[in-house]
């Protein structure tokens, strides 16, 4: 019965999605390769609005608009509405806007897009800070989380063993603190990173979670997040690393002189390649489970024999929708484990002198 | 890689560090610090009811070592005073008996001597009665034998020859 009714809310969660995914694309059915590739790519990218669904026939949308918000001789705000879906030309104080590839080009008054040889627009773009689909995500996620951990807070202040969602939460936070952060950093200071090691982990988990809801938002898969989760990781490890840390990248202890010279560019690389590994691995992980869960379900659009496709895509599907479920904690676990690993490194006391009376605080 | 840094949002980018340094800040005032904070505190608790139910069951086991001790001394001196009461009854029986056997051989010997007593008032009685019968008899029968000579004659023969016996 269990079973049962966990498949049931997958299999409900795939409809859901599929339908939300292939009516949203504006231009008539999805039923080709290239106009599922166009698709799978555009659903991969920002949005300026909300969709939830749309119907192709009548080009109608379900959803909400986000507001723009453009720094361009001054700041321009306004509603995404005014683009229609990415079709219109939107004259803002004497400039003209075009959305292309779900990013803002500056355009003239007929919204041309000039392509180079690269094949990306020439455009100018403006800064954009626009509250995009998945900002208004980040935020959401956000909210969720503070009245998540600030109702599991206040718990405590009556009792000392939470009921109800606390019950699920605390052992998470058990979690991080006992299999991630006190083995990668130590029972000494690991206190000063539990903040930051705890929201990462469950920022990163939660909106990877919601990217395999119908909602449809794909925002640990965009390289601009998880290079910015990744740069904070890089500046504490950075900020809190200790004389033996930078003892160690500068003047290698225990090597021949030129050796220590030949080392200090290869240690001071390795600095920055653990964090770009970090924001690789995020951003490709998301963006390929995306990319396959859609593809499958694409299986019963560019079949020829439904009966047959249906089945075998809901079966490929249902397989892989599974494990992303797993692959949304596994990514979150290893951002989180491999951030704390690196500021272990960063404060390791490598000889065994007297540990100064740091603050193991949190902070 | 032309396609990574075509689709790199400055404004995601920018908003995401907004996002997380918010998060960051408000988690760590009203959730992360007072979670961890009372899990520490609930764990020290839970470590210290642990130490003091050890140190309780040694405590215990002190104590009923001690019980042991106290009762082992107790049992000692049980003994030792049982042991005493009957020395102390074996004692009074040996007095009484002693005692008693005294008595009953004074008794005895004074009832000896009482009854010697009365024996010899008695014999002496007897032999004062036996006498003055005899004295009666004897005048009886001197009256009645001094009657003839012949028998006077006899009686002071036989009183001759009995005095000459003796």
């Amino acid at each position: 019965m269990q079973n049962f009714s966990i498949t049931s809310v997958f299999l409900s969660l795939l409809v859901f999605t599929s339908v939300s995914i292939f009516a949203a694309s504006g231009e008539g059915q999805v039923d080709t390769q290239s106009k599922i590739n166009d698709f799978i790519d555009h659903h991969l990218q920002d949005s300026y609005d909300y969709t939830f669904f749309s119907d192709g026939e009548t080009n109608k949308h379900y959803g909400f608009s986000l507001p723009i918000i453009l720094i361009d001789n001054g700041l321009k705000v306004f509603s995404s509405s005014r683009f229609d879906h990415g079709t219109a030309v939107v004259e803002e104080s004497g400039k003209y806007y075009k959305v292309y590839n779900s990013k803002i080009y500056e355009t003239n008054a007929a919204g041309d897009i000039n392509l180079g040889e690269t094949g990306y627009p020439t455009n100018d773009r403006p800064l954009d800070f626009s509250i995009t689909k998945n900002v208004a995500t980040m935020f959401f996620v956000g909210i969720l989380l503070i009245l998540a951990f600030g109702g599991l807070a206040r718990q405590y202040k009556k009792r000392s063993v939470p009921i109800g969602f606390g019950r699920v939460l605390e052992p998470l936070v058990l979690y991080v603190r006992d299999e991630i952060a006190i083995p990668n950093i130590g029972e000494a200071k690991y206190k000063k990173y539990m903040s930051y090691l705890l929201t990462v982990f469950f920022f990163i988990w939660l909106i990877n979670v919601l990217g395999m809801t119908p909602l449809g938002v794909n925002v640990t898969g965009n390289i601009a997040v998880t290079a910015c989760l990744a740069l904070f990781t890089y500046f504490i490890t950075q900020f809190s690393a200790n004389k033996d840390y930078w003892k160690h990248i500068f003047w290698m202890p225990g090597v021949p002189i030129v050796m220590k010279i030949i080392l200090i560019p290869i240690e001071i690389l390795g600095t920055l390649t653990k964090p770009f590994a970090l924001m690789i691995r995020l951003f490709a992980n998301i963006t390929a489970g995306h990319v396959i869960v859609m593809g499958l379900v694409s299986l019963i659009f560019i079949g020829k024999n439904a009966a047959f496709d249906t089945p075998l895509s809901v079966f490929l599907t249902l397989f892989l929708f599974v494990i992303e479920i797993l692959v949304t904690f596994l990514q979150a676990y290893i951002f989180t484990m491999l951030s704390a690993l690196f500021i272990g490194l960063a404060v390791e006391e490598h000889t065994h002198k007297e540990v100064e009376a740091e603050t193991n605080e949190i902070i | 890689m032309e396609k990574l840094i075509n689709d790199f949002g400055f404004g995601l980018f920018f908003w995401q560090g907004i996002v997380l340094i918010l998060l960051i800040v408000l988690l760590r005032k009203f959730a992360w610090k007072p979670i961890l904070n009372s899990l520490n505190s609930r764990e020290e608790g839970i470590e210290n009811a642990l130490e003091s139910a050890e140190i309780a069951k040694r405590e215990m086991a002190n104590l009923k070592a001690d019980n042991e001790k106290m009762l082992q001394v107790a049992r000692g001196e049980r003994d030792e005073m049982l042991k005493e009461a009957q020395q102390i009854k074996n004692d009074i029986i040996a007095d009484a008996t002693q005692d008693a056997t005294h008595k009953s051989n004074d008794i005895i010997a004074k009832a000896q001597e009482t009854i010697q007593a009365e024996k010899k008032t008695a014999i002496t009685e007897i032999k004062a009665q036996a006498a003055e019968l005899s004295i009666q008899i004897a005048e009886k029968i001197i009256k009645k034998e001094l009657d003839n000579e012949t028998a006077q004659m006899e009686l002071v023969n036989k009183m001759l020859d009995d005095v000459k016996a003796n």
